[in-house]
């Protein structure tokens, strides 16, 4: 009987799906609203096509919906994969899926509309967080149900990277998002004034650590292994470097908020709370790169794994920059500057994105049972995807610099040197070269699409089965 | 009760707890274990492809 048991893929199946439907709908609006920064007239005076509107449901789409769905599929995966048991509930399994489809769907609805509690990053309004919270215990319940009936005793370490995610983000969630209703579509934050706002960046750069982090971090901890076909380099590091950011990435949040009523005791803790936390980025870094030691050829042969280790270098790379800017006289210049969103892309295209591609390339088609359509095609979205980053990323630098330079510029009398409105005016050229880097980005997830269609259009879903326990050990 | 006292218990508390957490991980009783731990995913083969899924059932 045990032995006829499968995985449920059916769940991942939508999910990796859905992913990528999410990845071009998201990085669209993105590339919408880069173009409205340029040329400011493409809002067509339309209420719900504002900056103001689509920018939430922008990063809401991109993060939540891509990135949840990649982690979803993911993690159902892995848990599995790892563990040699089917996910505890198919029913259960399913109402995460369609249950976090209704929340993205709700949040396409009502964030053009206006309807937004305004704290970033977690704009919904309290019906949608409500259901938010049902889906993420049902997640929680999954995920954690699959570990407790595992046949293979040890839990492998990338479960834990996505069980501190699933824990984390549950409690971030329910305490951040704590309110009181006064209608259907409005409540009111139960903090008020520095606590609101401190609340708020414990829960936006924590949502950072273990949404954009942590759970992704469970991705290289499996798929960069299996791509390479070789153990992760140092499992010991693995675990320290577990530990060691599930100690320090909560403390953080304070350098959202230099130089405001924060006390200033706080904002030196964040800062150097940030700053400690390069030494477990780093490690991770190291950890899934040096995994590909002495088999550097692959990288050549193989795009989906240049994928997976281009993001790691991203993290890296991002990691380094995040504690830099942490620092405070660094913050004084580069805060409420476009280099702050350069560095978010750094991490979200860079590291988040292509992380998450290159997990897809892995899982469709194990999921499909084909080869994946065509390599070129993978390694053509390779290359514009790294292009686009690089254009975006280094367009934003220096509009960041050039912003956070012509804002603190006076002249001897200690008048102000430049307007605002001429430092807007300088970013034009910038601004265009972002829209061009995003545009190009995009075209690659499009390119991904083709592919993959073209590799599962037809296919027989998998059902895999589970080997008998006697083989786990 | 004094806040400024929990709060430092609880940071000494804390760093023991991880400097207990590394030296446990480099031990060298857990080598061993943590080199088959790092192999789980190795072992397990999910290849796709619908031929190998097929022949892996009847002897399954």
């Amino acid at each position: 009987m045990t032995d006829q048991e499968t995985y449920n893929y059916k769940v991942i199946r939508q999910f990796s799906i859905m992913t990528i439907v999410w990845a071009i709908v998201g990085m669209l609006v993105g590339v919408i609203i880069a173009a409205q920064l340029a040329w400011p007239a493409l809002n067509f005076d339309i209420p719900w096509l504002t900056f103001g509107r689509l920018r939430p449901l922008h990063t809401n789409a991109v993060i939540f919906a891509f990135g949840g769905c990649a982690l979803f599929a993911t993690s159902y995966y892995v848990v599995q994969r790892t563990c040699h048991v089917r996910l505890i509930s198919d029913k259960l399994a399913a109402f995460t899926f369609w249950g976090w489809q209704l929340v993205i769907v709700g949040a396409a609805i009502t964030l053009p509309l206006g309807i937004t509690t305004s704290k970033e990053y977690a704009e919904l309004e309290w019906p949608i967080d409500i259901l938010i919270t049902l889906v993420w215990v049902t997640y929680a319940i999954v995920f954690f149900g699959t570990i407790i009936k595992r046949k293979v005793p040890h839990i492998y370490v990338a479960n834990w990277f996505y069980g501190a995610f699933i824990l984390t983000v549950a409690i971030l969630h329910v305490f951040n998002s704590a309110a009181l209703p006064v209608g259907l579509w409005k409540s009111y934050s139960v903090y008020a004034g520095v606590q609101d706002a401190m609340v708020q960046w414990w829960y936006g750069h924590n949502a950072v650590g273990f949404f954009l982090t942590a759970g992704f971090l469970g991705m290289m901890y499996y798929f960069v292994p299996k791509q390479a076909n070789r153990p992760v380099y140092s499992y010991r590091l693995s675990v320290v470097h577990f530990w060691a950011l599930i100690f320090t990435y909560i403390w953080a949040g304070p350098h959202h908020l230099h130089y405001t009523a924060l006390p200033d005791w706080a904002q030196s803790l964040g800062m150097i709370m940030s700053l400690i936390l390069l030494a477990p980025s780093w490690g991770g870094m190291i950890n899934g790169i040096m995994t590909l030691s002495g088999a550097w050829e692959k990288l050549r042969t193989d795009p989906v794994l240049r994928f997976l280790i281009v993001s790691i270098s991203f993290y890296g790379m991002s990691t380094f920059e995040g504690p830099m800017m942490s620092i405070k006289t660094v913050n004084a210049l580069s805060h409420y500057t476009d280099w702050t969103i350069g560095h978010v892309h750094s991490g979200a295209l860079g590291w988040v994105a292509l992380v998450s591609m290159g997990s897809m390339y892995y899982l469709i088609p194990r999921l499909f049972g084909r080869e994946i359509y065509s390599l070129k095609l993978v390694e053509l979205h390779f290359w514009t995807s790294t292009i686009g980053i690089v254009l975006y990323i280094t367009s934003m630098w220096v509009a960041g610099i050039m912003q956070g330079l012509m804002w603190r510029a006076t002249n001897l009398d200690g008048t102000l040197t430049y307007s605002f409105v001429e430092s807007v005016q300088a970013m034009h050229p910038y601004y265009i070269v972002r829209f061009l880097g995003g545009a190009i980005f995009l075209l690659g997830s499009l390119v991904m699409a083709y592919n993959i269609w073209k590799t599962i259009a037809g296919a027989k879903p998998v059902e895999a089965a589970i080997p008998a326990p006697a083989v786990a050990h | 009760m004094d806040f400024g006292l929990i709060d430092i218990i609880w940071t000494v508390v804390v760093m023991i707890l991880f400097i207990g957490i590394v030296i446990w991980a480099y031990s060298g009783k857990r080598r061993k274990a943590f080199d088959e731990a790092a192999r789980i995913p190795l072992e397990d083969d999910d290849r796709p492809i619908a031929e190998d899924s097929s022949k892996e059932k009847p002897h399954g």
